[in-house]
């Protein structure tokens, strides 16, 4: 009896879902865009929500996916972590989006996982993170903290010689993750823990004279010290110009950012803060053709020659042409097939680089080190030879260390010590 | 060997240019256009070993990023829209499409350096001077000693040598000599520079000669103790500026929360609204007048900000507060609505992202009063406009007819009304001056923060805070709540770090409530019983 109701369930279930797909396979495709509009964030973010929507449009130009017109279904989920969730749920189920593209906070992220999960949805995830994830249903396009953290903290060791570590960040999962990743790799490297300093602030903080003081007294030990930031969002804007005031130099202390991008800087005058540098995978500043392409699009789209581009723009924009590729040759938008034909799937980046889809759902990107200038942009003072590959599970923390994530046969696990299928290779 | 570069230096200056010299200097000036980093640092040294006085003005305009190459590898200068080229100084009419040499830290390290070198012949004795000082910035090197002390034996003005003396004695501390560098710790042991001192440091650490370890020791312990005070004392002023901070946000609400009693959720958008003004103004000023008033254009925001947010307050309160008095909970949701409302108005007219509102030149850097204790403009500015607001408000409620009049309906208002005056227009002009005076708060805050559509709400909660625990009604109490708050936190911060320190202040606040429910300064009287 059980049994027969249970597969009665399992039928009508079947069933739905063909009838579902069936319907809108007569309509349009849905693309979801679950990018806060308002709030805290959406000063990062609305950006975003437009570069979709430019993709999109670019898409339909061209006569569309597999024939039928692309349409967007744009929501705001206000940047309330909760309402992420209850947003992607909405879009999945009622609207019948086909793929999302959203998030910028990791706990916006962490909030849909198990949604998407769940519904057996798919999200492109484009903002660089922490790591330490990897799911069936996500593409991470933005960086993992090897394709940024440790390859800037290296520059500065090299190239500038530094010996003293200040850690600053606001105070959330990506940077205490990233600060535990940097902390482990810089005792791998002989740094003991007097010559790291690790300060946190909470989110918007804007008094940050003791702090940018303490940096002060910390770098007057007689070695030469950097300041790694993982500080984000509106609180960068007066650390920098207390930096400024305070006559912080950066040929004396560089600060290296992980959130900072073109567009945070242009809400500041950047004439004092010359020679600072941040670490992405993409600045607007660098030369060729793509990227002129793409800035062209952009001013376009938006129609203003002032705009920037940024890093988060280029993943997303990446994302989605991987998206379309993948559905093209899968021939439908059927989320498991989809999935299948994006491993391996390649663009022509902005950046002057392919970028390439591993099968830990991770973007084989190359990294980029640049100093800011008097104009608000970056110029590209060190790069990687070629693409890094993004690692999901980070070395340096042992209890990831031993984790794979790939989605392939015979693992097909995302955090998995041993193959999940097939004989163990010994 | 540096006597035989100064004297071809010399030589350079003297004569014309002949073709026997003019060789390295335009190998140099051509290798700055090389590809790497590194080969670009060497050419800014063999440029500067050329001891060429055109150096100078190459090195200066390469760390601008006014150094270019043309298509056929030329390096050029570009001026003012001319292009000069670097090495000759022919001027190109027509240089085609150029390429900025880039620069990186350490390159414009090397630059410094070099700059310094070549300034210490330079003719102006505050040239000389700032040569001296950079080269404290610089690593210790033989070369920059010798030329200091080349330098030191033909100078003649007094200031000019102490700082050459000082910057010498820097670069001895790792002479080989024993005496030398006993005599370069005499020379820096008064000295309260934080440079000094981590150099101090650093010879403490590699030392092995006991004496000099000793002295060493002595002058960082002299240091030591000037330092603990200089820390107290700016700790104070940090304080004092958060304070003032603190203090910007919250009289807006003391006016219409304290005197009012209106719960104003959308303050802090008042605040934002005056911000926004000032960045309007800004770039009217930027589009419309010539750069030299750029200065003046937060003294010409102040008033702009203050009727645009009077206006709103006037409008808010004629409009929906009126009908809500003496219902505190729908106040509370009608004003946070209308502060959501605000900021969605400004998104839209202006977009999400953090618009840049520049610091005129008067309130950018700081002044190091002595060594270590770093007073920024912005912050001192902002403390004295502050306790003017203050003053300023003060003075209204205490002499004029309005005040008058809003004190006395504050107090007893069926009383008041009888007496003659028009209660309700004294509500909505109490209202509008307690949203101006936000306004000009925000124009202030506008310098330390972003201007972004949320900017209110950072401060709405801290104003509360200081509202209520200074004690409702009170301007006194305002006062002396925003400054021990902000004192409060900025001792606690070194402790216990930003977040922590917030917290514990919160707590600490939450207690003191329970004891003193009415604040620091209860009004005491009949308006406050009911």
């Amino acid at each position: 009896m059980k049994t027969l109701r249970a597969l009665a369930g399992v039928g009508v279930l079947t069933a739905a879902s063909f009838l579902t797909t069936a319907a809108h396979a007569a309509d349009t495709i849905k693309v979801g865009v679950l990018h806060s509009l308002s709030g805290t964030m959406a000063i990062s973010e609305t950006t975003l929500k437009d570069t979709v929507l430019m993709m999109v449009d670019e898409l339909n130009k061209n006569g569309g996916l597999l024939g039928k017109k692309v349409e967007a279904v744009v929501v705001d989920p206000a940047s309330d972590w909760p309402l992420f969730a209850e947003k992607a749920r909405e879009l999945l189920s009622k609207d019948q989006v086909d793929v999302i593209f959203g998030c910028w906070t990791s706990v916006s992220r962490k909030s849909v996982l198990p949604v998407v999960e769940e519904l057996n949805g798919l999200l492109f995830y484009p903002v660089q993170y922490e790591g330490e994830e990897s799911s069936r249903n996500v593409f991470y396009t933005g960086a993992a903290p090897n394709q940024q953290a440790i390859p800037a903290v290296e520059y500065l060791m090299n190239e500038e010689g530094v010996e003293r570590w200040v850690l600053a960040g606001t105070d959330y999962v990506y940077p205490r993750t990233t600060n535990r990743i940097l902390e482990a790799f810089l005792k791998s490297k002989g740094v003991s823990s007097e010559d790291i300093m690790i300060s946190y602030t909470p989110f918007g903080h804007n008094d940050w004279q003791t702090i940018v003081g303490d940096i002060k007294k910390f770098a007057a030990a007689g070695k030469k010290t950097a300041v790694v930031s993982t500080i984000n969002g509106d609180a960068n804007v007066p650390f920098y110009k207390e930096l400024a005031n305070q006559g912080i130099r950066a040929e004396d202390i560089p600060v290296v950012a992980f959130s900072v991008g073109e567009e945070e800087l242009a809400g500041i005058d950047t004439s004092d803060l010359v020679g600072h540098l941040a670490a992405w995978n993409y600045f607007q500043s660098v030369d060729n053709p793509v990227n002129a392409q793409f800035i062209k699009q952009w001013h376009a789209f938006i129609k203003d020659e002032k705009r920037v581009t940024n890093d988060p723009m280029e993943a997303t924009a990446i994302g989605f042409q991987m998206w379309t590729q993948a559905v093209q040759q899968a021939g439908t938008t059927n989320v498991d097939a989809v999935r299948q034909a994006m491993y391996g799937q390649k663009v022509m980046a902005p950046s002057g680089f392919e970028a390439v889809m591993n099968t830990n759902h991770h973007l084989s990107k190359p990294v980029m080190i640049g100093e800011i200038q008097s104009n608000g942009q970056f110029e590209v003072v060190w790069q990687t030879e070629g693409p890094i590959k993004a690692d999901a599970w980070s070395p340096f923390i042992p209890e990831s260390a031993k984790l794979t994530a790939d989605w392939t046969y015979p693992w097909v696990c995302g955090n998995c010590v041993e193959p999940r299928f097939g004989a163990k290779t010994n | 060997m540096i006597r035989r570069v100064l004297l071809l230096a010399f030589l350079a200056l003297v004569c014309l240019p002949g073709p026997a010299r003019a060789e390295p200097f335009a190998d140099a000036v051509q290798a700055l256009s090389a590809k790497g980093f590194r080969e670009r640092t060497e050419a800014v040294e063999a440029l500067a070993a050329t001891g060429d006085a055109r150096a100078v003005a190459i090195l200066e305009a390469l760390s601008e990023g006014a150094l270019q190459t043309t298509a056929d590898d030329r390096v050029v200068m570009v001026r003012g829209g001319t292009a000069v080229d670097a090495a000759t100084g022919e001027v190109l009419a027509e240089p085609g499409p150029l390429n900025r040499i880039t620069v990186n830290n350490s390159l414009r390290r090397a630059i410094r350096e070099s700059l310094g070198r070549l300034g210490l012949f330079a003719a102006e004795p505050a040239r000389r001077q700032a040569a001296a000082e950079a080269l404290l910035n610089t690593q210790p090197s033989q070369e920059s000693a010798a030329m200091l002390r080349e330098a030191l034996a033909n100078e003649s003005e007094r200031r000019v040598r102490s700082a050459m003396e000082f910057s010498l004695a820097a670069m001895d501390l790792v002479a080989e000599d024993k005496t030398q560098r006993l005599e370069a710790i005499e020379v820096l042991s008064g000295s309260l520079d934080r440079r000094v001192r981590s150099m101090l440091q650093g010879r403490l650490a590699q030392e092995e000669d006991a004496e000099v370890r000793a002295a060493v020791e002595d002058a960082l312990e002299s240091i030591q103790t000037q330092v603990k005070v200089i820390n107290f004392v700016s700790n104070l002023f940090q304080g004092l500026s958060l304070g003032s901070v603190l203090l910007l946000a919250a009289i807006g609400l003391a006016v219409t929360f304290g005197v009012m009693g209106v719960i104003n959720m959308a303050h802090g958008e008042m605040i934002m609204l005056g911000a926004y003004t000032t960045f309007v103004v800004q770039e009217i000023f930027r589009a419309a007048l010539p750069t030299a008033a750029f200065d003046l254009y937060l003294v010409v925001a102040l008033p702009v900000a203050f009727a645009v947010t009077f206006l709103v307050g006037v409008g808010l309160e004629r409009g929906i507060i009126r009908f809500l008095y003496g219902r505190p909970l729908e106040t509370l949701l009608a004003t946070w609505g209308i502060s959501l409302a605000l900021q969605q108005v400004v998104r839209s007219i202006f977009g999400a992202t953090n618009k840049e509102v520049a610091n005129p030149s008067w309130m950018t850097g700081g002044v190091e009063v002595v060594g270590g204790l770093m007073l920024t403009y912005n912050r001192i500015v902002i403390v004295l406009f502050a306790l003017a607001v203050l003053a300023g408000l003060a003075a209204l409620l205490r002499w004029s007819s309005f005040g008058l009049h809003m004190r006395a309906v504050t107090q007893n208002r069926p009383m008041a009304s009888a007496m003659g005056i028009r209660t309700g227009r004294v509500d909505a002009m109490t209202f509008g001056l307690g949203s101006g005076i936000a306004g000009i708060a925000g124009v202030a805050l506008s310098q330390i923060g972003n201007v972004s559509p949320n900017l209110g709400q950072a401060y709405i909660v801290d104003s509360f805070m200081v509202v209520v625990f200074g004690g409702v009604g009170s301007l006194w109490g305002t006062l002396v709540g925003a400054m021990s708050l902000g004192m409060v936190n900025k001792f606690l911060e070194p402790y216990a770090g930003a977040m922590l320190g917030k917290i514990l202040v919160l707590v600490a606040i939450i207690l003191f409530i329970q004891k003193r429910p009415r604040g620091l300064f209860a009004l005491k009287g009949r308006s406050v019983e009911n």
